[in-house]
């Protein structure tokens, strides 16, 4: 066999047009041998996306329409899960919330990194501690960072009321009250995330050329026009990307509520993943909470193939 | 990159009294919003119990009590929380390179059959928000098609679905896919097999992003909650998260507090070592170029 087969990648038509016929059974072999060999290695992983990731997302979709009980076969039941959640007004609730939670933490999650970015980026001392501790949050783990949010909201002795009493503002009951409990979320949330979201935009915003700000400068615009024509253009990519990113993200939010207020007071904080978590795995009721989780695919699959769709032409 | 001045929105220069001015607010605020809270949870578990319960709360501790680390590793048995934890993420660590590395390899040079089929795919699966899967996935582990396994319980009910990971497979391929194709069949052509050439020649080459795989997958498995939450439903075999918030209604405070601080330990250390991969697989996640 000559070297120049060899080096040819699997797959590509052979450079010898004139081969003797006499050879093709050998390199068909060969391809075999090739095909095996390649899943082999492919295996483990087709094994593992298949029972958990492939095989999870159809029956998640069949399992809506069907009553479950591991003793009996499940059962066809039609619609009769979409319809019991419909008639659950939790279920009104807990899309209210999740629907307020994603918006409040858009309001501070997405604008409040970008706007800490663009002031790091003007900077030029101690960038390696500003970069460390804004990411510190998002080491903790998710459960040490409710519980001691949970402490520092404590309108007693906690930290926040504490400093609100020391500047003499009689501070609020924060998760004890429904009015601020889902705001008390967010914060948390906010805090615990917004780091990789500020270095990201920081990494974008040091690849705009210095040339562009120059320019716009000699053309008489002040720093709102700057911010405006060329900050803002030059990372709209970057900016869209996380915005749908973090819709996706927060609309799942399930842990914060889940530690901190177990969806109280007066079911305030039930979010969409509390409740399917309550359907499931408090009521036995698996049906239902597919139904559920069904809803919410279909309804982020939407950001998801927004979020394709950029990538995608950002790619071509 | 510090020295040379790349001219950014604000074109002032870096010495006058507005520069510094904003430079001070800024380094405030930022140790404020994000060093101070660590601080009052460190000096906080040193407080006793009565001193936390005091409006207005003490700044410093009255009595230092570091003795309140031992004693709630001991109250909580957190030794044992440490260990199911410290198994449960090496298992999903190592998991998800023996499965994903192979099958990397295989997608960006062995490029089999319906291999881009196979690749879509996996790909596919990243655009899917993980806990609409929860319930599929739960019922999945009770009784595992085919096998009829029960996984519930069983920390291969975190690694096995850890390798299902199609971001690990594309970083890993994406990187294999830069690596000269005539370098491997030099190897080849001196008898190797493909086994060998990646153990050999492949692997030596892609250590960093082995390494942004490896604490990426470190990072997630140990900031896990939901899922370990539904797999261990024995208490004995929790992982720290899932145990300090089952443990955290009826401890002391001051104990919990301790207990937060010894969780989040292990992950301010990774960070403070590999700050700069992590900060790296962060960039090279979800920004391109």
């Amino acid at each position: 066999m000559s070297s120049s087969t060899l080096l040819r990648p699997a797959g590509a038509p052979a450079p010898d047009a004139t081969r003797r016929p006499g050879r093709a059974p050998g390199r068909l072999r060969r391809r075999i041998v090739e095909n095996l060999t390649a899943y082999g290695f492919l295996c483990a992983a087709l094994l593992c996306f298949a029972l958990f990731s492939w095989y999870p997302i159809v029956r998640g979709v069949l399992l809506a329409f069907q009553q479950v009980n591991f003793i009996t076969d499940p059962v066809w039941v039609g619609w009769d899960n979409f319809e019991l959640l419909f008639a659950d007004p939790l279920f009104w609730d807990a899309w209210r919330n999740t629907l307020l939670f994603t918006g409040l933490a858009l309001v501070f999650g997405f604008f409040v990194p970008f706007l800490i970015a663009v002031l790091l980026n003007e900077l030029r001392h101690a960038k390696g501690y500003f970069r460390l501790v804004v990411y510190l949050p998002v080491m903790l783990p998710p459960v040490v960072a409710a519980l001691l949010w949970k402490w520092f909201y404590d309108p007693g002795p906690g930290l926040f009321n504490s400093l609100l009493r020391a500047v003499g503002i009689d501070g609020p009951h924060w998760l004890d009250d429904s009015s601020t409990s889902l705001l008390s979320l967010v914060l948390v949330a906010t805090w615990s995330n917004l780091g990789s979201a500020t270095l990201i935009y920081l990494a974008a915003l040091q690849t705009i050329p210095g040339e562009l700000y120059e320019a716009a400068e000699l053309d008489g615009a002040n720093v709102v026009q700057r911010m405006r024509h060329v900050t803002i253009p030059q990372t709209r990519f970057v900016l869209l990307v996380l915005l749908l990113l973090q819709v996706v993200a927060t609309m799942q939010i399930f842990t914060e509520p889940y530690i901190m207020t177990g969806g109280g007071p007066d079911d305030s904080t039930v979010t969409v993943l509390l409740l399917l978590y309550r359907y499931a795995f408090v009521y036995n009721d698996f049906g239902t909470a597919s139904a559920l989780s069904t809803l919410l695919l279909l309804v982020l699959s939407v950001f998801s193939f927004a979020y394709l769709r950029v990538t995608r032409k950002a790619e071509a | 990159m510090s020295d040379r001045a790349v001219r950014t929105l604000f074109s002032g220069n870096r010495e006058g009294i507005g520069y510094k001015i904003a430079f001070t607010v800024t380094f405030v605020v930022f140790t404020a919003a994000f060093v101070l809270p660590f601080l009052w949870l460190v000096m906080g578990a040193m407080k006793p119990a009565v001193e936390l319960a005091q409006v207005p709360p003490t700044i410093l501790p009255r009595t230092w009590h570091p003795g309140n680390y031992t004693e709630a590793w001991h109250l909580m048995d957190l030794g044992k929380y440490f260990l199911n934890t410290v198994v449960v993420v090496a298992g999903a660590w190592a998991v998800q390179l023996l499965v994903d590395v192979p099958a990397a390899y295989a997608l960006s040079k062995l490029r089999p059959v319906l291999g881009n089929g196979v690749l879509a795919l996996m790909l596919v699966t990243l655009m899917l928000p993980p806990s609409t899967l929860l319930v599929p996935m739960y019922l999945t582990i009770t009784d595992l098609p085919v096998l009829g396994v029960n996984l519930v319980n069983n920390p291969a009910a975190i690694w096995l679905p850890a390798a299902a990971n199609a971001f690990n497979i594309y970083l890993l391929k994406r990187f294999f896919d830069q690596i000269p194709t005539e370098l491997l069949d030099a190897a080849r052509m001196d008898g190797a097999g493909a086994v060998t050439v990646l153990w050999r020649v492949v692997l030596p080459m892609a250590r960093p992003i082995l390494a942004v795989v490896s604490i990426l997958s470190v990072v997630a498995a140990w900031k896990d909650f939901i899922w370990p939450l539904l797999v261990f439903s024995d208490p004995a075999l929790q992982t720290l998260s899932v145990a300090l918030q089952r443990f955290a209604p009826d401890t002391p405070i001051n104990l919990l507090l301790a207990g937060l601080v010894l969780a989040a330990l292990p992950m301010i250390a990774v960070f403070l070592a590999f700050q700069r991969h992590i900060l790296a697989g962060l960039t090279a996640g979800s920004v391109k170029g």
